[in-house]
């Protein structure tokens, strides 16, 4: 799993670029984010422009990042691919989450 | 140990029986997208098997979402089987695909543990609560149950067999 760490202003802005979030690297990704997490930042921002496809697994993982921000920070998604945002749909999980089409104004894509 | 040997060598070019002469000569005759294949029941395996399978005939001419669709649907259905039914001993996942116009028929057979109570779970989409309960887990048999059509589960003998249907809007071609 390869995710990429930024800092930009106030946002700690992480890219996934793994094509997929699936059962084969849901909990190295979990762990991986857990840990990029614990750093302090305003607001945290996942690019999931490239992910592809993301399974119950990945979607728990996701989850799971989100419960890890603790109770002032929400887990801002951005670029969700149409496969994706479909799981997101349907689990009604898109009612949770902050989403943004492409990444939020101010910010640029990872290097 | 990723995708059995087998299966993987006829992972580029499905595959395909060969039709019989009768069906060559006969013009209305659907093309032949079936295809058998083995995986060991493993994440990794599951996951390089699934694009050998979005490659094979039956699903490489669907439009994208629904080949979106059916990757997300054997995606769950096969790594159920890893999680669970191969939950105390490992073994091998066979899966099948047929075509068959307006959905593809899959069938998925392992030699674990039979489902509990003999039966599918219901797949009820778990409550949302507040942040610091959400679910992390359960939503598998809810997109399963959402996504397919006609879901069966039968034990046989040492067996489990689920069959389901991926319904397809679009064909590329």
């Amino acid at each position: 799993m390869n995710l990429q760490t930024e800092h930009q202003g106030d946002v700690l802005l992480i890219t996934v670029a793994d094509d997929r979030i699936d059962a084969a690297s849901a909990i190295q990704f979990k762990e991986m984010m857990r840990e990029i997490v614990s750093e302090p930042s305003e607001r945290v921002v996942l690019d999931m422009s490239n992910v592809g496809f993301l399974d119950s697994s990945g979607l728990g993982a996701v989850v799971a990042v989100m419960k890890a921000l603790g109770p002032v920070r929400r887990l801002e998604l951005s670029g969700l691919t149409a496969t994706v945002e479909k799981v997101f749909r349907l689990t009604r999980m898109d009612t949770v989450f902050i989403i943004h089409k492409s990444l939020p104004e101010g910010l640029r894509h990872a290097s | 140990m990723p995708v059995d040997g087998m299966a993987c060598a006829m992972c580029a070019e499905a595959p395909l029986p060969s039709p019989a002469p009768d069906a060559i000569a006969d013009p209305d005759a659907a093309p032949r997208t079936d295809g058998e294949w083995t995986f060991d029941a493993t994440p990794h395996a599951v996951r390089e098997g699934l694009a050998c399978l979005l490659k094979s005939p039956a699903l490489a001419s669907l439009g994208e979402e629904d080949r979106g669709t059916a990757e997300l649907l054997l995606a769950e259905a096969l790594n159920n089987v890893v999680e669970h039914a191969y939950a105390r001993w490992t073994g091998d996942i066979r899966i099948s695909l047929r075509s068959e116009g307006s959905h593809i028929q899959v069938r998925i057979t392992d030699q674990g543990l039979p489902m509990p109570g003999g039966a599918p779970p219901r797949g009820e989409l778990p409550e949302i609560e507040a942040q610091e309960d959400l679910p992390e887990g359960g939503f598998g048999w809810f997109l399963i149950r959402s996504l397919s059509e006609d879901l069966s589960y039968l034990r046989l003998g040492d067996s489990n067999a689920l069959s389901f249907r991926i319904p397809v809007d679009n064909w590329t071609r």
